[in-house]
């Protein structure tokens, strides 16, 4: 039915799964720094952050990951011809996963500072109170307070990333698009493939949505769950 | 740092492009809003067999990236014979009118859902009292449920559509040359970053403002109910009380 190529369309769908995982991973650390910094007392900080989710969020996704694999290689390649390196040619995945996580801070950004401030301060307070040191009361309150109210934002913003994961196949990254683009010129059965890929997305994303259900469900035990109209 | 002669040379495609995307903005946001306004209300319907359909269609559009629905029309529907001798082939065969058709299904599964939302939200009260007053089902769809739903939405749709004027860059998978293909062409012409993206950056950095504040003049105009200046009223003159105790 799919002339062979259906391993290694699944090949791409591991290339696709591990872009967007290790995308996810930067983003949390971009998201983390900037929910920090938004939540900062410094000036300075809070005015980087803001800039940055501003202008990230203005921008297509597309256009920024250009700009860094394009700007990225002629920037590390300035500095190899200065230290005498040679031609260093810009790794994909590296040009990939890093705008993408860099683009999705932006979003989680704001997921995460609304998580740390539905906090109330007097639960901190009250740990503090109770003789729990600062890492219990990270542990034992915070984080699983953050992960409830961040769950919502956090599984919008994973869908929206693995989609998205689909522009790497404009960088010339082997993913499941470009080889269902390579495929389709083999076969000439263009539908086929592209009809494929789409379908493999939607059983991602509904799994997706099944397991961060489950995670969400388990998070809010103990929450008294508002009358849904 | 710059090289401003590349800049003043590659102005008039970047103006040309910057029309072409607006272009395409403009076509797929009006025809996706005419869509969704029927597909909300079928989508938020009691009735399973419509409701269902509209459903199965906006999870399937969602659940997919755009740039592979784009190619499963573009470049995939030529597979079939049937298209390609069918009277719609010329329609097919441009990447315009592919580019236009995803966008505008793209659009619509997104702005349905919101829709559909704002349309559930809207208290059962409201409707009831137009239906005592003697509203046809027709006046209480134009002048009661659909203006709230839209307050409700508007918002929201702000964002839709400026998240669908970034992804008309995608059209420049499929040879339409709006900004970021120009931006593309010339980066390949002169190998330079600044003049080429950072360029279109500027041109989407100022459409993303524009539109960003145009949509605030509309929540300001739809949504001043919820100004709490806006409603601030005067205190009555005193000599007037007795107006305002009656």
């Amino acid at each position: 039915m799919f002339y062979g190529y259906l391993p290694m369309i699944l090949d791409g769908l591991r290339v696709t799964l591990s872009v967007a995982s290790v995308s996810l991973g930067v983003a949390s650390v971009f998201g983390m720094l900037g929910a920090l910094a938004k939540l900062s007392a410094s000036p300075v900080l809070r005015g980087i952050a803001t800039i940055y989710t501003t202008v990230v969020r203005s921008l297509p996704d597309l256009l920024l990951m250009l700009i860094v694999f394009y700007g990225g290689q002629i920037l590390l390649n300035r500095v190899a011809e200065a230290r005498g390196w040679g031609y260093v040619d810009i790794n994909a995945f590296a040009a990939g996963t890093l705008t993408l996580g860099f683009v999705f801070g932006a979003y989680l950004t704001e997921t995460f500072r609304g998580a740390i401030l539905a906090i109330p301060r007097g639960q901190i307070e009250a740990g503090h109170a109770c003789g729990l040191s600062g890492w219990q009361v990270v542990w034992h309150i915070m984080l699983p307070q953050m992960i409830r109210h961040a769950i919502p934002g956090f599984t919008n913003n994973w869908l929206v990333m693995l989609k998205a994961t689909a522009l790497v196949s404009i960088i010339g990254l082997d993913d499941m698009v470009h080889r269902a683009g390579l495929a389709s010129a083999a076969t000439r059965a263009p539908f086929t493939f592209y009809a494929l890929t789409g379908l493999i997305y939607l059983a991602v994303t509904t799994i997706s949505i099944l397991v961060l259900t489950a995670i969400e469900r388990r998070y809010s035990r103990g929450v008294r769950r508002e009358a849904t109209r | 740092m710059i090289n401003w002669s590349i800049v003043i040379e590659t102005l008039p495609a970047f103006w040309h492009g910057l029309q072409i995307t607006l272009l395409l903005l403009v076509i797929s946001i009006s025809s996706g809003l005419l869509l969704s306004i029927p597909l909300s209300v079928a989508r938020a319907s009691a009735n399973p067999w419509i409701r269902t359909p509209v459903w199965l269609y906006t999870y399937v559009i969602r659940g997919t990236p755009l740039l592979v629905q784009l190619f499963v029309l573009y470049y995939g529907l030529p597979q079939f014979d049937s298209v390609r001798e069918s009277a719609l082939w010329p329609l097919f065969r441009s990447p315009w009118f592919c580019a236009w058709l995803a966008f505008t299904l793209n659009t619509t599964a997104y702005t349905t859902e919101m829709f559909a939302g704002a349309i559930r939200s809207t208290p059962a009260g409201e409707i009831e009292a137009a239906r005592a007053m003697g509203l046809t089902r027709f006046q209480v769809f134009r002048d009661v449920f659909w203006p709230g739903a839209w307050r409700r939405a508007l918002p929201q749709y702000g964002n839709e559509v400026v998240q669908m004027m970034h992804a008309t860059a995608l059209a420049s998978t499929v040879t339409i040359v709006e900004i970021l293909r120009v931006a593309r062409d010339v980066y390949t012409n002169y190998l330079v970053v600044p003049e080429s993206f950072g360029m279109a950056a500027v041109l989407y950095l100022m459409l993303t403002v524009i539109l960003t504040q145009g949509f605030r003049l509309l929540e300001r105009h739809y949504l001043r109910h919820l100004d709490p200046k806006a409603s601030r009223t005067q205190a009555p003159p005193k000599g007037k009380q007795h107006i305002a105790d009656a």
